[in-house]
């Protein structure tokens, strides 16, 4: 079993059998998580570089440790974006990569392509831990993995993402997901951070919170970025918690098996109120588990392309 | 004496109302005989066969960037005029957003100086402000006493009313054309491409189409209100395109270029994120590109300007969102034009060459040189029915930053002359570039 293309970038045009593929793998991956020995060595003699050109905490320690229960060799470069104002530091530095052997690049970088364009300059796998606002294909896939484990079919799945659309690549790639398999996207949140004919990608836009709410299985919370509210695209915070905000009192609304999901890491008592996080319904912390597994999945499938699958026993 | 004989090409010159299949005699560099059939006897005569070429006179591209003085790592005025040359231009204007930038006749006498010795003419546009910083005025009487027609900030908008309502008033002392760059850089924001439903799926950081068309809608009025001569630089979208028609038809002074690229690729070629794809204004929509061709075929655009924008390979390599704005474009226009307008039955060659010859003269007031008798031949042979591949190495200009790599399109130069002299020659295995 393994990915026919070299990359990995983004959900988009990704067909449901092969997210199917990359989620049952993922399930494999996350039995080795119950064992006293968390680690086979799947990918002993391969390497992984994390290369981050965005500060980020929780998706870099997800690869790292993904990776390292693989067994695989990893190698973490974190660089500041402004620092890289040209394309030939990305291109300098993934040579750099590639001459030292890397089996796979994982990079995350603030600029919309800059994973495709790393893609097409080596011989590497890439792997797309987010690039701008365009795609956030790991994040996205273990959304999609803990909507499955507690929801099962997508066909008849109602799921709301609330927040800033338009920056977000969690959402892009959340809904590029869904989409494939089939279930009903809303989204909701200030016109100002919705972006154009976002209903062109097979979405709901409602600008009132209240009646997107109504009847969704699923609600994922988009973080809001503060700056937002500087650049003028909403008035206030306050404004924001009262009408887009996620609270108890919007929670107890819903049906009791909602599922509650943020990409993290969450504003408490912004974009959701800690009651809900903390809730019953709230799978935030499981999203995390289901985010090494997720990318334990992709790291096999990219790397161990010629690994045979008994190797994972 | 040094004959050259131009047989059996159809000759169109809207202006002298040539339009049809001629001779063309040239000797030592001045046209000396138009007409149906010459005979010539074994007289030691060069000998340019063109059946089922065009001759034209040689076209102008009122909007290009030649980038010296300052940007020569870009191109210079040699090898932009070399590009001109290939692309069938024998006059461009070069716009000032050059370091320093064309805001004194000093800057325009070293553009001047520095043309002479190029293949062709180069028609220098002065800035509207100092600096192009939009602040204060520039010298616009001194400007035009060195010789310059329009006066543009290009690359930049004015966003002061202002100031943009007193270049206007006192331009017009000189007569002095306003080019505009439309932008409202507050819409544009950090933007990088059009806003539409790619924007949103590539995650790139959009520039409303409002940006342009708000700022086409304010120079307008001010225009009304002054009086002044308006120039919009490569307008881009549909309700741009409507307010220019609507200003016309109110008896506004008000012209328009548009670009080869804006008619020909939507928004949806930056979907690889390819750098040659980024420039300003962005590629807009399909429903733009199809308003701009409807407002081409009904003449609501007054010329096709090029807005050659050579860059650097480093310019344009990696990240969309760091590289820098612009197409070279000045040897892929006219087969452009020919390939995605005339071909296309959206014009026809006597309506090509108004938008890239007769219309350039009129509003810019530019000497009428054509097709005539006793005149200096400034003409290009065209063969419109060449099929070529789009090869950025085989490119003359420096700038190598093109969407059309690879593409191939219908519509070829084969000979330039400029001034009474042939400076561009297509028709051997090489292009070459005759000084």
């Amino acid at each position: 079993m393994a990915l026919k293309q070299k990359d990995f970038l983004g959900l988009y045009n990704v067909k449901s059998e092969e997210i199917n593929q990359i989620l049952k793998t993922a399930e494999s991956m996350k039995e080795i998580f119950t064992r006293s020995v968390k680690k086979v060595p799947t990918l002993r003699g391969k390497t992984i570089v994390n290369l981050f050109f965005e500060p980020s905490t929780r998706t870099k320690s997800s690869f790292d440790l993904a990776a390292k229960r693989l067994s695989a060799d990893v190698m973490s470069i974190s660089k500041s974006t402004s620092s890289v104002a040209k394309g030939e530091s990305l291109l300098d530095t993934a040579q750099t990569m590639e001459v030292m052997g890397a089996d796979v690049v994982v990079i995350r970088h603030g600029a919309p392509g800059a994973a495709e364009f790393l893609a097409n300059n080596i011989e590497a796998s890439v792997l797309n831990a987010g690039d701008g606002a365009h795609a956030h294909p790991t994040q996205g896939l273990l959304d999609l993995y803990t909507m499955k484990s507690y929801k099962g079919d997508f066909e008849n799945m109602k799921v709301l993402i609330i927040g800033d659309i338009a920056h977000s690549r969690v959402a892009r790639s959340n809904i590029q997901g869904l989409k494939s398999l089939g279930a009903e996207i809303r989204v909701a949140g200030p016109s100002t951070l919705i972006p154009r004919e976002i209903e062109k990608m097979g979405v709901k836009v409602y600008q009132d919170l209240d009646e997107a709410l109504e009847g969704v299985d699923v609600v994922n919370i988009l973080r809001i970025q503060l700056e937002r509210q500087e650049r003028g695209l909403f008035p206030s915070i306050g404004e924001y918690r009262k009408f887009y905000g996620m609270n108890k009192e919007r929670l107890d609304s819903l049906s009791d098996d909602v599922l509650i999901m943020h990409p993290g890491p969450m504003n408490r008592g912004i974009e959701i109120e800690s009651a809900v996080a903390d809730s019953e319904q709230a799978v935030i912390t499981e999203q995390v588990t289901n985010g090494v597994a997720v990318r334990m999945a992709l790291l096999y499938l990219l790397a161990g392309r010629e690994i045979n699958d008994e190797d994972l026993n | 004496m040094m004959k050259i004989l131009i047989k059996n090409g159809h000759v169109i010159d809207t202006l002298e109302e040539l339009d049809g299949k001629y001779d063309i005699m040239i000797e030592d560099g001045k046209i000396v005989e138009i007409k149906k059939k010459i005979q010539v006897e074994n007289e030691d005569i060069e000998l340019i066969e063109a059946e089922g070429k065009i001759i034209y006179p040689g076209l102008i591209d009122m909007h290009t960037h030649l980038r010296e003085p300052g940007f020569e790592e870009k191109e210079t005025i040699k090898t932009g005029c070399e590009a001109a040359a290939a692309g069938g231009f024998t006059r461009v204007a070069c716009m000032p957003n050059t370091n320093p930038a064309v805001d004194n006749p000093a800057s325009v006498e070293y553009i001047k100086s520095k043309s002479s010795e190029a293949v062709i003419e180069v028609l220098p546009v002065g800035s509207i402000t100092k600096k192009r910083e939009g602040k204060e005025l520039a010298e616009l009487g001194f400007l035009a006493e060195a010789g310059v027609k329009a006066v543009s900030d290009d690359g930049n908008p004015v966003m002061n009313g202002e100031i943009m309502r007193r270049a206007m008033e006192y331009g017009d002392n000189f007569n002095l054309k306003i080019i505009s760059h439309c932008e409202d850089l507050n819409l544009a924001s950090d933007g990088v491409m059009n806003e539409g439903y790619y924007s949103t799926i590539l995650g790139l950081k959009p520039i409303p189409a409002a940006a342009e068309e708000t700022m086409i809608a304010r120079d307008i009025m001010l225009a009304e209100f002054t009086g002044a001569s308006l120039h919009i630089a490569h307008l881009s979208t549909k309700r741009g395109l409507e307010l220019v028609a609507d200003a016309k038809k109110r008896g506004v002074n008000v012209s328009a270029e548009i670009t080869p690229h804006h008619f020909s690729l939507t928004d949806k070629a930056v979907k690889s994120y390819d750098p040659n794809t980024k420039v300003n204004p962005p590629l807009r929509a399909k429903k733009d590109v199809e308003a701009l061709r409807e407002g081409i075929s009904q003449g609501i655009i007054d010329i096709i300007a090029t807005d050659h924008a050579p860059h650097t390979y480093e310019d344009k390599l990696g990240e969309f969102n760091y590289a820098e704005n612009g197409i070279s474009g000045i040897e892929t226009a006219l087969a452009l034009v020919n390939t995605n307008l005339v071909k296309e039955k959206i014009i026809d060659y006597k309506e090509l060459l108004k938008l890239m010859y007769e219309n350039p003269i009129n509003l810019f007031d530019l000497d009428k040189k054509g097709i005539k008798e006793n005149q200096l031949a400034d003409l290009i042979v065209f063969d419109p029915d060449k099929e070529w591949e789009v090869k950025t190495e085989e490119f003359k200009s420096k700038g190598k930053n093109t969407p059309f790599s690879g593409d191939k399109l219908l519509g070829k130069t084969e000979i330039t002359f400029s001034n009474g002299k042939m400076v561009y020659d297509n028709r051997g295995d090489k292009a070459e570039i005759i000084y």
